[in-house]
């Protein structure tokens, strides 16, 4: 119950001390003349958020960028040797791997089933439609941990002769075969695929509603038109529906290749990174976390930075055209 | 245009390309996809969407029956064994959410609450101020500013966390009868963390938005001499009010359901949170699967709540918060 009190009182606290800041910013800046009252207030208006955003996002970037190159206490320089260390280790270099199989995997297969759904479920009458995209659509609200648990029962392993409660193993069983240990299974990534399934099962939903609100938006005229030329269902897709939803695909396979770069939750809790599934996030925690390693925890997080550097450019310089095309 | 039967008529104009604003749950259709064929689907696309949703479905239909099975079923035969004999109540149970409820997860409800609410709440009146004052008012510094803002929508939130570690531990004062010995395991630790994290989003989606208000309004408002704080507070905030409910929802199902930052700043124990919480009983397996299956539906029941009933929001929050195309 104090909790609740305590959670209630913050939002008040909170929400009261911004109103009163901003109260107070905007009378103080309407004292002054004119041509300066002009001129602060915006900066009265975007001052808090700035602040915000300075003190947990780019002062913590620089300062992490920093640590990179200090000892794990953080107490003395180091030079570039958490790098060198973690791209000398054969344990590192496989989280790369493997955080690259993830990014070549997952977003793409989350478009295609995305991209899928969205254009067969269009051909369903409305009521049919809606429910078959709430289906596809409700993961989106489960947490990484629930989807986690939620996989275990699929993937649960029972020694052989007992009874399987994992759904896999007992269709497994059920086909003649003996049980896997499917978590633990590195031969050909399997235990990394499968955990990918379970992110791919959370996200095809968004793709899903994004690309759906796309190809609903394709002229129905460009349709007709192809039709009309003679073209097949198959070409209108490829020829005529695709061209025109590209931006909203790279839309999407972005925003899926930054929720695969950050993936933590999932590994966390299926595997800790264990069984040769370890990817960047869960390395970051580990090193931060159970070996205390400050230095290198940073590093491994600059090395995530420079692997999103592309989107980030690709994002602002999307944003200026989109704004001068306004 | 061939119109099925039961289409709504369509409100938007035919063609119109602006799939941002038509979306499937926004309450309108478009007019196109009406003659594209609605419910001419064949059997083979009936049946691959059936085994799909089905494929969809059954991993949590398996958690969710686990949960109501007494331990000892759960732990020696498969959940879809129930099918054969669903009326033997003898397997039925509810005893498991009360032993989580009282094993941890009960407490690990509230406090997800007290970190979600002041996440959600408090940033987005920070970023209605500032969403404005990017959309209405020319000042120098304000493209450069914004597009940092859009540069940071998709930097990963680790890139934050050794310092934020390093910053809490460092606050230490008393101010009279509060006192506060390092931010590490406080609620604030991780809804601060939030608002900060949460910011870029909150602007990005408020001042699109707020962009596509009529300019004419604010205009003469002006001419009527309204300053620009109470231009902000009658006009733009009432106006802007689908735009905040995105972000709301769009927040409150993030933190509700993160678990890195909970899990670095609260960590296990009195304060965990749910997904904290969830996330050890897996690794404490040998309690048995009753105590794990029900915690993690406890854990789901808000943000599934809050998904299902806004959904319609939720879906635009989405849609301008990605990165878009």
């Amino acid at each position: 119950m104090v909790r609740v009190i305590n959670a209630l009182l913050a939002i008040v606290v909170g929400v009261g001390a911004a109103l009163l800041l901003y109260y107070v910013l905007n009378m103080l800046v309407e004292r002054l003349p004119d041509k300066w009252e002009e001129r602060l207030k915006p900066y009265a208006f975007i001052g808090p958020a700035v602040v915000m955003i300075g003190i947990f996002l780019v002062y913590p970037a620089v300062r992490t960028f920093i640590l990179s190159f200090a000892n794990a206490q953080s107490t003395a320089w180091v030079g570039l040797e958490n790098y060198t260390d973690l791209l000398g280790s054969s344990d590192f270099r496989l989280t790369l791997v493997n955080t690259l199989l993830w990014i070549a995997v997952v977003p793409a297969l989350t478009v295609a089933f995305g991209l899928g759904v969205a254009v067969l479920a269009d051909r369903l009458g409305p009521q049919a439609e809606k429910l078959t995209k709430s289906t596809i659509f409700l993961p989106m609200a489960i947490s990484g941990v629930g989807a986690a648990t939620i996989w275990r029962f699929v993937y649960e392993t029972r020694p052989e002769g007992e009874p399987q409660i994992g759904l896999q193993n007992a269709i497994v069983t059920a086909l003649g075969f003996d049980p896997v240990a499917w978590l633990q299974l590195d031969t050909l990534k399997v235990n990394s695929f499968l955990l990918m399934v379970i992110l791919i099962w959370a996200q095809v939903g968004f793709s899903m509603v994004l690309l759906s609100a796309a190809v609903k938006g394709v002229p129905e005229e460009t349709l007709e038109a192809a039709r009309i030329d003679g073209a097949n269902e198959r070409q209108i897709f490829f020829r005529v529906i695709t061209p025109q939803i590209w931006g909203t695909i790279i839309t999407v396979f972005i925003t899926v290749l930054i929720s695969v770069l950050k993936i933590f939750d999932v590994v966390y809790v299926m595997t800790n990174g264990n069984f040769n599934t370890d990817v960047i996030a869960v390395r970051f925690f580990n090193e931060l976390f159970r070996n205390g390693d400050n230095g290198r925890a940073a590093a491994i997080v600059v090395m995530l930075m420079i692997a999103v550097l592309p989107v980030i450019v690709y994002q602002v310089r999307h944003f200026r055209a989109e704004e001068a095309a306004r | 245009m061939t119109t099925t039967g039961t289409t709504p008529p369509p409100t938007a104009v035919p063609g119109e390309v602006k799939p941002r604003r038509a979306l499937p749950w926004a309450g309108r259709r478009e007019g196109a996809a009406a003659a594209r064929g609605r419910g001419q689907a064949g059997p083979l696309v009936r049946g691959v969407l059936l085994l799909l949703c089905f494929l969809w479905l059954v991993p949590t239909i398996g958690i969710i029956v686990t949960s109501f099975r007494t331990p000892d079923a759960a732990n020696t035969s498969g959940w879809w064994t129930v099918i054969a004999s669903p009326l033997d109540f003898t397997q039925w149970t509810a005893a498991n959410y009360r032993e989580a409820i009282s094993g941890g997860m009960g407490n690990a409800f509230v406090n997800s609450f007290a970190v979600t609410l002041p996440a959600t709440i408090i940033p987005i009146m920070i970023a209605a101020f500032a969403a404005y004052a990017f959309t209405f008012i020319e000042f120098w510094g304000r493209d450069v500013l914004f597009v940092i803002v859009v540069g940071l929508l998709v930097v990963p939130n680790q890139v934050a966390l050794v310092p934020l570690l390093r910053l809490y531990s460092d606050i230490n004062f008393s101010l009279g009868p509060l006192s506060v010995n390092g931010l590490t395991g406080e609620f604030a630790a991780v809804y601060l963390a939030h608002i900060g994290f949460g910011m870029p989003l909150a602007i990005y989606i408020l001042r699109n938005y707020m962009s596509t208000l009529p300019k004419a309004v604010i205009e003469s408002a002006k001419i009527d001499g309204a300053s620009h704080f109470k231009t902000f507070w009658k006009l733009i905030v009432p106006m802007s009010v689908p735009a905040l409910a995105s972000f709301a929802i769009f927040q409150f199902l993030w933190v509700w359901n993160d678990l890195l930052v909970a899990l670095l700043f609260l960590g296990p124990g009195d304060r965990a949170v749910v997904t904290v919480n969830v996330a050890a009983l897996v690794g404490a397996q040998q309690q048995g699967w009753q105590l794990l299956t029900a915690g993690a539906i406890i854990s789901m029941v808000v943000p599934v709540l809050v998904f299902i009933s806004l959904q319609r929001y939720f879906v635009r929050g989405l849609t301008a918060g990605s990165v878009k195309g």
